[in-house]
């Protein structure tokens, strides 16, 4: 992840960071889709973990969990997906994030050995705020798996540090107060966001929620070190299924379309800053 | 697991909102300062006794308390055992034990300055409950409901309407209690700025828990005193029923540390506890979900599993993780009662004492009925009778109807 970052310093870009759902709309074309993500410009894959109550969730992504977990995805199963996607890329770092339940019962530790074994990079626990850090934050620090935290609008100054103290890989910072797929953030807000926590830390800061057009994903991406596209991939997946919500020979294409259209964004955000 | 045994059973959460491994603070991080203010704004209003007077006062003259403990003379003859009697908090306004939390939430609410309220509701209770005092207080009110839910306590859903309150019905997984919880947090996370959550049971993250908990206390506090005066006693023996567990919570919690008093807590079994359920601490294990660690119905991937009740307000796949202690720790014994027998006792109560209680409650008197008969006569048995059943009647009715029917 590290390496990731440093690499698009270099080239003085900011990092395209997809999110899809492990699973949707089933296991095998999952895989299909998260093979295609680096070829069409993500730099960093983030695979939701599917949840039957995904509370910080808006309806396109609990829509996508429920539809993987109908199609027999299990937190096994994503392991296994990110296991396959390492035979054939070594490079792209891979974050999984979801909610803390399944990982509790799964077991923190077995977990931990797993992902690290299968080539997770990262963590995102929606539900584990720095006051609950002993559950897996520390476990996975240990274990040499980043653990990456959401800051928000309402993470004022005073709590920074705190959220910041245990975060590696990078920042995730959450453009709005609300549920993923609720409106844009404006941008210049962001960018004043951005600076708040980069004074407080060396670590990149991605920007995500309400990311839905090359514009948006350019204009944020000026102001950040990445920027992270999640529910207009999974609403361009839905939107390619059958009437019964299956797989199409068009749903890998249409989220591997999209990502290349953001990605240009994205870069483009380089050329403007120049 | 083990527990060992504490010197109180009454001293918890920790500072950090854990009752042994339950409870916490798992939330997303664009609710942790809002979870952190309401914890200092409580500690602060528990210190006042301006604010505990200003309760008091509501708690008199708006909701009616004490609520009376009353001798069930006629299900203790038909029983044959220990003596019956009803904590009434059905006679509360609003006609449920939810009110006592609902005003001790909004009191609170005023105090930090928040014009908007949302809750989540089951049965019903809780909305009506919240929607009453938001009407008193002229706050705006939205009520998150499973759309099955709407269907099934239509009464509650006109009565909250007319109190001014939007319910919205939830379209999301069961489409009942766990998912209008989920909206719930799903308003909050995206109203953090004016909104306050009301949360209606002894769930949730931390302090909401321990908050809900002191503010039902109450139900507990007036039956010690109330049966001093009638008994000149201790009880020997408390039930209530639980979904998230706020009632029972209210009657135990004054007499965790009396060891001579045996406490019940009844969830619901459903169909059965083989089939379909609602009965988390029987057939549950330890899991996150809403904010807290608690026991959990769930499949062996850690997804939540869909819960079941005949009655909207126990068809939750949780229990408040104060719970979940309690039964590790041994000291409240957790049993469970099926659909049918919920039915059987709706029915028994309605006749034998001329009170049609909620279908909630009526879980805890089918546990009475196998209770009390093996209980020596002299033995003092309090039940909470948590709420009353008007908003059951139209849905009973028809089960009735149709069981008449095919029979």
């Amino acid at each position: 992840m590290d390496a990731r970052f440093a690499q698009l310093k270099k080239e003085g870009r900011s990092a395209f960071v997809t999110f899809v759902m492990g699973g949707d709309p089933d296991p095998e074309t999952s895989l299909a889709i998260v093979k295609a993500l680096p070829q069409a410009g993500a730099d960093i894959i983030e695979i939701g973990m599917p949840f039957t109550d995904p509370m910080a969730d808006g309806p396109s992504i609990q829509a996508a969990g429920l539809r993987a977990l109908k199609a027999g995805m299990t937190l096994k199963k994503t392991l296994q997906l990110v296991r396959s996607f390492r035979e054939g890329d070594a490079a792209t770092p891979i974050v999984l994030m979801g909610y803390y339940n399944p990982i509790y019962i799964y077991g923190v530790d077995k977990f931990l050995d797993d992902a690290k074994a299968a080539g997770v990079d990262g963590l995102i626990i929606v539900d584990l705020p720095p006051e609950e850090d002993t559950e897996l934050c520390i476990p996975a620090l240990k274990a040499g798996l980043n653990f990456i935290r959401l800051a928000t609008p309402t993470t004022d100054d005073k709590r920074l540090p705190a959220v910041l103290a245990n975060t590696s890989g990078f920042v995730y910072y959450v453009s709005i107060t609300g549920i993923t797929g609720a409106a844009a953030a404006d941008s210049s807000a962001v960018g004043a966001a951005v600076a708040r926590i980069k004074r407080h830390t060396a670590l990149p800061v991605c920007v995500g929620f309400g990311i839905r057009t090359p514009e948006t994903a350019r204009a944020i991406a000026a102001n950040a070190d990445g920027a992270v596209v999640g529910t207009a991939l999974v609403d361009a997946l839905r939107a390619s299924l059958d009437a019964e919500g299956r797989a199409t020979p068009k749903t890998v294409s249409a989220v591997a379309d999209l990502v290349a259209a953001l990605a240009q964004g994205v870069r483009g955000a380089q050329q403007a800053a120049e | 697991m083990t527990t060992a045994r504490p010197n109180s059973y009454r001293s918890g959460p920790d500072e950090r909102g854990h009752f042994g491994i339950f409870g916490g603070r798992f939330v997303a991080e664009t609710l942790m300062p809002l979870i952190l203010d309401l914890e200092k704004a409580y500690a602060d209003a528990k210190a006042d006794p301006a604010f505990q007077a200003e309760m008091n006062s509501y708690r008199t003259h708006y909701v009616g308390r004490p609520s009376p403990l009353y001798y069930a003379e006629r299900l203790t003859q038909h029983l044959g055992g220990a003596k019956i009697y009803f904590k009434r908090d059905e006679l509360n306004h609003t006609g449920s034990h939810k009110v006592n939390n609902v005003l001790g939430q909004i009191m609170l609410a005023r105090r930090m300055g928040k014009r908007r309220i949302i809750a989540e509701t089951g049965a019903g209770q809780h909305g009506v409950a919240t929607a009453t005092l938001c009407a008193r207080f002229g706050l705006d009110c939205v009520v998150y409901m499973g759309a099955v839910d709407v269907e099934r306590q239509q009464p509650n859903v006109l009565r909250m309407e007319m109190l001014g309150a939007k319910v919205v019905p939830v379209q999301s997984g069961a489409r009942t209690l766990k998912d209008a919880m989920n909206e719930a947090l799903r308003d909050w996370v995206t109203n953090v700025h004016d909104t306050f959550y009301c949360i209606g049971t002894v769930a949730g993250p931390h302090p909401y828990p321990m908050m809900v908990r002191d503010f039902q206390s109450v139900i507990g506090d007036e039956t010690r005193v109330q049966m001093q005066e009638a008994e000149g006693r201790l009880p020997d023996s408390l039930v209530a029923c639980i979904g998230g567990g706020s009632n029972a919570m209210g009657l135990f919690h004054p007499f965790l540390d009396d060891p001579s008093v045996e406490i019940f807590g009844v969830e619901a079994a459903g169909h059965g506890l083989t089939q379909l359920h609602a009965a988390s601490i029987a057939g549950g294990r330890p899991g996150v979900l809403h904010g807290n660690r608690t026991y959990l119905l769930m499949d062996e991937d850690g997804q939540i599993a869909e819960a079941h009740s005949i009655s909207a307000g126990l068809d939750y796949p949780g229990i408040g993780p104060e719970h979940s202690w309690l039964f590790e720790a041994k000291r409240v014994t957790y049993l469970s009662a099926t659909d049918d027998e919920a039915l059987a006792a709706f029915q028994l109560l309605s006749r034998l004492e001329g009170i049609i209680p909620a279908l909630e409650p009526a879980h805890a008197i089918a546990k009475v009925m196998e209770l009390a008969p093996k209980k020596p006569k002299e033995h003092l048995m309090v039940v909470n009778l948590c709420g009353r059943g008007d908003k059951d009647v139209p849905q009973v009715g028809e089960i009735l109807r149709k069981r008449a029917k095919e029979s």
